[in-house]
């Protein structure tokens, strides 16, 4: 069994997709303003990455045709689940009821033309966080379809994930049993780290990890695991190989001014090894296997890592995304049970 | 010290005497004003007067102390008051008797944080600033006390005055390195900055970018954190985006001499990064084709990381691990002197170092990188 955690059906655009799973107000204003062309900056269709090169379809965004994804990335890869990812960028908007309107758009459609095509795809609930109170009756209003598994965000949006006024789609996201998927990708609204912006689309790719930590900390020192104690976040295309040292940082730095956060009472590392999750493409670990395997011991639980392609995007060759070096018990854990613990709603196989 | 001593095992124990015999060399100590009066024989008096009536202008919310309130006073080890008063690190021969002697310093390299002259907004007043302390530096610390080594401090964003500024500091031939700060205006690797580089090749000084600063962006890609803890750990992100900026922008390449010395960003997440470019760099090579050769490869040649904060991994022994993915040869030891966070040369490394492994930490590396004979 493998549970691939992270693929992307493509969407061709606002108008040419989403026109009949928008209100009459949103059509009419799509169609006089011609508000389309939302892809992620983050992931310009055409460039290596978004898309490996025996997976771009003839015509159309990559991840785009049901039929190839179909036998890439469910036949192809041995998928028995897949957990749609749609990176569209309603998330990025400004305006929070676009935003809203969009997201509730977008979630419909993976629903009709996705998930009731195909008995194994599963998908996370792409919600506003613009505006957090209707992020919330977004939730709600999925919440009874089993088929989504998860709450997306960006990575890089307005503020940082732990604070307060996000609190209510956590409550939401813990009550329905849903983790908090958060994924590579930015609203563009500061910088990809404290330097400033770079000049290419590799050091923005780069950065992504550091933002993956910061949202790390920020979630664990505002206490929200605290606060939320049966909440899951999964960090999606987040890269892997910065965890342990990150955490022995993240931990020193704490033990220093933990009289600063006095509601974190035990080590960041051990809160990370019961909260968080991370999804395993791209895998950006040292060429020698031997470094690999002492790169997983430092992680120090079987726990932690969650099977994934990246379907389209470009991060591996061949048919086989788990990574060289990984010991049978852990490859067992993360394509099955990693997953089925993570997703909740997930419902294991009989 | 007691404390050290119980927890080390025989090993260790061996190694603390080891150590007490080796001479240290310090790549991150902080001289500071008395007052700023201290300053005003090296500066006019215009600017004295600027000073006074306007101070500075960082891009943070308060006049007088840090966005994110430290740990403690002036960030300062609290034994660290000279009883003579004054800040932490103001009096020399306080700290003469609190850590160049007790730790055997040989040499100790000067970084100064008064007044974040790399991230005045005022650039005129900026550069008089750089001026003075640079002066100040070298006459009020290093000529007392020669073992102190001045670094010629520049706001990296008034370029043409930093460039001046290091030539002049040059032609006297007693500053070890240019230091400038990793929150700049824009990342270090854009061609805005190259002018600097060009500089310091010439004068055969290596880069130092010690953590700190106020460029104007928020500290992570998500926006503004709430807590000293995650503003104190950005500063590690702070420098893993330098690296990448640098190396990505093509600066080794194009400036083949430069040394760069990374202050006080730790250097537990030098390989994660140097394996996350290598990876990416293979996707994207045709956006950055000035990008020839792994840049692990560069990072391994061109790039030092002094050692404090020192990483504390869970299992005292993936250490060592990790100082065999750097490299031994990469790394400085640096003691923070006189900040909360300050690493003891005696105590820092909780794992057994042979004494070749020890010499080279703690002297030969910085040794060779600053060319200290």
């Amino acid at each position: 069994m493998r549970i691939d955690c992270d693929i992307h059906p493509g969407l061709e655009g606002t108008r040419a997709t989403l026109l009949p799973y928008l209100d009459a107000h949103w059509q009419e204003q799509v169609t006089s303003r011609g508000i389309d062309g939302l892809d992620l900056t983050s992931y310009p269709t055409t460039m290596p990455l978004s898309c490996r090169p025996d997976w771009r379809p003839e015509r159309g965004k990559p991840g785009s045709n049901f039929a190839l994804l179909k036998a890439q990335a469910l036949d192809g890869l041995g998928a028995s689940y897949a957990i749609c990812n749609v990176l569209y960028g309603a998330q990025a908007a400004f305006d929070p009821y676009l935003a809203a309107a969009f997201c509730r758009a977008i979630n419909d459609w993976i629903a009709a033309e996705w998930l009731a095509r195909e008995p194994r795809l599963r998908a996370s609930i792409v919600v506003p966080m613009q505006a957090p109170d209707l992020a919330v009756e977004e939730i709600e209003r999925l919440a009874g379809d089993r088929r989504f598994v998860a709450v997306l965000v960006l990575v890089q949006g307005e503020t940082l994930l732990g604070r307060r006024h996000f609190w209510p789609v956590y409550a939401a996201a813990e009550r329905h049993r849903l983790p908090i998927a958060v994924h590579s990708g930015s609203q563009y609204r500061t910088a990809p780290s404290s330097i400033g912006w770079p000049s290419y689309r590799l050091e923005y790719y780069i950065a992504e990890a550091q933002a993956h930590q910061a949202q790390l900390l920020s979630l664990i020192l505002e206490g929200v695991f605290g606060k939320f104690p049966g909440l899951k976040v999964v960090m999606m295309e987040s890269g892997v190989s910065w965890l342990p040292a990150f955490m022995w940082r993240a931990n020193k730095t704490w033990k220093g001014v933990r009289v600063e956060v006095p509601w974190v009472d035990r080590p960041p590392a051990d809160i990370m090894r019961d909260h968080v999750r991370l999804t395993t493409q791209p895998f950006d670990a040292p060429p020698a296997q031997a470094d690999v395997e002492r790169l997983i011991e430092q992680i120090g639980s079987e726990r932690m890592l969650l099977y994934a392609s990246d379907y389209p995007h470009w991060q591996f060759d061949g048919d086989c995304a788990i990574p060289q070096g990984f010991p049978a018990s852990l490859v067992t854990r993360m394509c099955r049970d990693n997953p089925l613990e993570t997703f909740a709603r997930l419902e294991a196989p009989a | 010290m007691a404390d050290v001593l119980e927890r080390a095992d025989a090993q260790g124990a061996a190694a603390v005497t080891a150590q007490d015999k080796l001479k240290v060399i310090d790549c991150d100590i902080h001289p500071s004003l008395h007052a700023r009066a201290d300053l005003y024989p090296f500066l006019a008096k215009r600017w004295q007067h600027h000073l006074e009536t306007y101070g500075g202008h960082l891009r943070t919310p308060f006049t007088s102390t840090t966005p994110y309130p430290r740990s403690s006073p002036l960030l300062a080890r609290r034994d660290a008051w000279p009883p003579s008063g004054g800040p932490p690190g103001s009096n020399l021969a306080f700290m003469r008797q609190q850590h160049l002697d007790p730790i055997n310093i040989e040499f100790g390299m000067l970084q100064v944080l008064d007044l974040l002259v790399v991230s005045q907004q005022n650039q005129e007043f900026g550069s008089a600033l750089q001026r003075a302390i640079n002066d100040w530096q070298l006459e009020c610390w290093s000529r007392p006390e020669p073992r102190l080594k001045p670094s010629i401090l520049v706001s990296q964003d008034h370029v043409e005055a930093a460039v001046a500024e290091i030539e002049r500091c040059a032609a006297t031939g007693n500053y070890v390195q240019v230091n400038i700060s990793p929150r700049a205006n824009e990342p270090l690797g854009r061609r805005r900055y190259w002018p600097l580089y060009a500089a310091a090749q010439a004068a055969n000084l290596p880069l130092g970018i010690h953590v700190g600063g106020y460029g104007g962006h928020a500290p992570t890609g998500g926006g503004w954190p709430s807590y000293y803890n995650e503003e104190h750990h950005s500063n590690a992100h702070s420098m893993a985006a330098q690296l990448t900026s640098l190396i990505i922008e093509g600066v080794p390449e194009r400036f083949p001499r430069l040394k760069f010395v990374f202050i006080e960003g730790g250097f537990g997440w030098v390989p994660a990064i140097s394996w996350r470019m290598d990876k990416h760099w293979q996707r994207f090579r045709d956006e950055v084709p000035h990008v020839r050769r792994p840049p692990s490869e560069t990072v391994r040649e061109r790039f030092w990381f002094t050692t404090q904060p020192i990483e504390e991994p869970e299992h005292a022994g993936d250490l060592r691990a990790v100082i065999e993915w750097i490299g031994v040869d990469r790394l400085l030891f640096s003691s923070d002197y006189p900040h909360w966070d300050y690493d003891d040369a005696h105590s820092a490394f909780k794992i057994p170092l042979t004494d070749a492994e020890r010499r080279k930490i703690f002297n030969g590396n910085a040794r060779a990188v600053y060319a200290l004979g």
